[in-house]
């Protein structure tokens, strides 16, 4: 339990200075602002629907809920990568790093008590988010159980996008490039089935950057299907940013 | 308590630490000289465990830093350079993280926390958030920090770098206070440092150690040449041919306007020819208002050892 302290640590510093604040409003304000723009093109479709034909059955959860979680998680792309950017290059900057590694943290305490602070912010952000759900409801009979996959998913890819910016901001000092460097990767990672589609790229290659991408594997749980593969592809993703954050902590003892 | 063997540190193909070894008895505060940039923060950086040595072997409390480096962090206090702070915390808030973080057990975190902070002397500001602190009390936020967990084996980096001159004497006095049991490696590259404070001083210059042993004695054991200082009324010319003929001198030199004139004179510390000098200024008939002979203080003595090693370097 020794990730307890570095947690508690981190999740201070995140509500002390304004960045929880401010990323959470940010989030808020984007999300708000897309989720009213479907809500109104919703509302009008279906209008139109019913003039056509009175008998029309009109689905809130294709209409809503997937393109709610699709809009959720391209926020988190952007807005993720600043909250993980200080983890670890802040320390490094100010020195702190040295000594917080010559306590008897062990390094994986040390790299898990800052993905789960980051964590938190993610689960308080995407948990206000639930107030559309309550405006949906007293609206219409959204589906719940596309609901839960959707946040699912949606707190998985959060998860994997903090791991990656963990890990990245191991590697450097400067928090700018921390937050540039993820963003691009993450954005990489996110666009990689596109390769699919452009003409050159066909057969095993395209399957290989299609399974490789973000998009892929999240789209299934804005359909309300658990897959065990996307479980498994974030599940991966998650482990293997953890393995390299602990070689890149690794590697400092060794150099100057 | 510490033993540090054939230490050797590159980074990349420059060699920072060649060959260092030295010891350090329990209960003793050890002073590590050096100028900047010798080699100094590495030996501390690898005996806190934060780097590992390219080769040899490094020993704290008769455990290998990197076999049992979990360990002997649980019994160390450390404080790097600069004294790096997480100043979007209170002192208290901060002190009881690193309690946390280095294990002390949740029953007595409230007792240490406050202990360190009284040996310390900042429970007054134990409120205040630690951006808002002076440098001053920075530093002994940093030392509160490093013995929070009541370590056996102290190490502080270059821990008055900073301070105005009333600080330092009283990190000084802290850093005294708090030896006894503990055992204290201090770096520095400030000589009078060493000293005031410690027992024992390890001399590094480029990465290799020169010189080991109390300040006394470096004094005594390094002293290659003594000066003797003289007030004589004389001419000067005169009185600087003849001190200059005598056996064992090395070098004489004058200063002043008047009649009595400052005389430096440079002789090897094999003889005492001070008994020379005043029976041929007695015989000259010059008038003699001044004479003593002047030890040289450890700072000479650094000087000394760094330009010699330099010299040896060239050739």
């Amino acid at each position: 339990m020794g990730f307890v302290a570095i947690l508690k640590k981190e999740l201070k510093s995140y509500f002390y200075s304004p960045i929880a604040y401010v990323v959470i409003t940010m989030f808020l304000i984007l999300n708000g602002y897309f989720f009213f723009g479907m809500m109104l093109s919703f509302a009008e479709y279906g209008r139109m629907a019913l003039e056509n034909n009175p008998e029309a059955k009109i689905n809130i959860n294709d209409g809503v809920i997937r393109q709610l979680f699709g809009n959720m998680s391209f926020v988190m792309l952007l807005i993720l990568p600043v909250l993980t950017m200080r983890l670890f290059s802040e320390e490094k900057k100010s020195g702190t790093f040295e000594l917080i590694t010559t306590y008897p943290i062990k390094d994986i305490d040390l790299v898990i008590g800052k993905i789960l602070s980051a964590t938190a912010v993610l689960l308080l952000m995407v948990g206000l988010t639930s107030f559309y759900c309550v405006f949906m409801y007293s609206y219409s009979h959204p589906d719940t159980g596309r609901i839960l996959t959707g946040y699912l998913g949606t707190i998985l890819m959060g998860v994997a996008f903090i791991s990656m910016g963990t890990f990245i901001s191991a590697l450097t000092e400067s928090q700018i490039i921390s937050a540039i460097v993820t963003f691009g990767i993450l954005l990489i990672f996110w666009v990689l089935g596109w390769v699919g589609t452009f003409s050159s790229a066909e057969g095993t290659i395209a399957e290989v950057f299609k399974q490789l991408s973000m998009l892929n594997h999240f789209e299934s749980f804005g359909k309300g299907i658990i897959d065990l593969s996307d479980v498994v592809y974030f599940i991966s993703f998650i482990t293997l940013s953890i393995f390299l954050t602990l070689r890149a902590l690794e590697s400092n003892k060794w150099r100057s | 308590m510490i033993e540090v063997e054939n230490l050797t540190k590159n980074y990349g193909s420059n060699k920072v630490l060649h060959d260092v070894s030295f010891n350090v008895q329990k209960g003793e505060i050890l002073g590590f000289l050096g100028a900047n940039g010798a080699g100094k923060s590495t030996t501390m950086k690898i005996i806190t465990c934060f780097m590992t040595p390219t080769s040899g072997n490094v020993r704290v409390l008769g455990l290998d830093v990197q076999k049992d480096s979990m360990k002997i962090r649980e019994k160390l206090g450390y404080l790097p350079e600069n004294c790096p702070l997480y100043l979007d915390m209170t002192v208290n808030e901060y002190l009881r993280f690193v309690a946390e973080a280095k294990k002390v057990s949740p029953k007595e975190i409230k007792n240490k926390v406050s202990k360190a902070m009284s040996s310390t002397g900042i429970e007054h500001v134990s409120n205040k958030m630690i951006s808002n602190l002076s440098k001053g009390y920075r530093q002994r936020v940093g030392l509160a920090q490093a013995i929070v967990n009541d370590p056996e084996v102290l190490v502080l980096d270059e821990p008055t770098v900073g301070l105005d001159p009333k600080q330092i004497i009283e990190i000084r006095e802290l850093i005294k206070n708090m030896a006894g049991e503990r055992t204290v490696i201090l770096s520095t590259h400030i000589l009078p440092e060493v000293s005031v404070t410690c027992q024992r001083v390890v001399i590094i210059n480029k990465g290799k150690v020169v010189a080991e042993d109390k300040p006394e004695n470096l004094i005594k054991n390094l002293r290659k040449s003594l000066q003797i200082h003289l007030k004589i009324d004389g001419n000067e010319t005169e009185i600087k041919n003849t001190l200059k003929n005598l056996n064992g001198v090395i070098n004489v030199e004058y200063s002043g306007n008047s009649d009595i004139k400052d005389f430096v004179v440079e002789v090897s510390k094999e003889r005492d020819i001070r008994k020379e000098i005043s029976s041929i200024i007695i015989k000259n008939d010059w008038g003699l208002y001044e004479m003593y002979q002047k030890n040289l203080s450890l700072e000479d003595i650094f000087l000394q050892l760094v330009t010699e090693e330099k010299q040896e370097i060239h050739i």
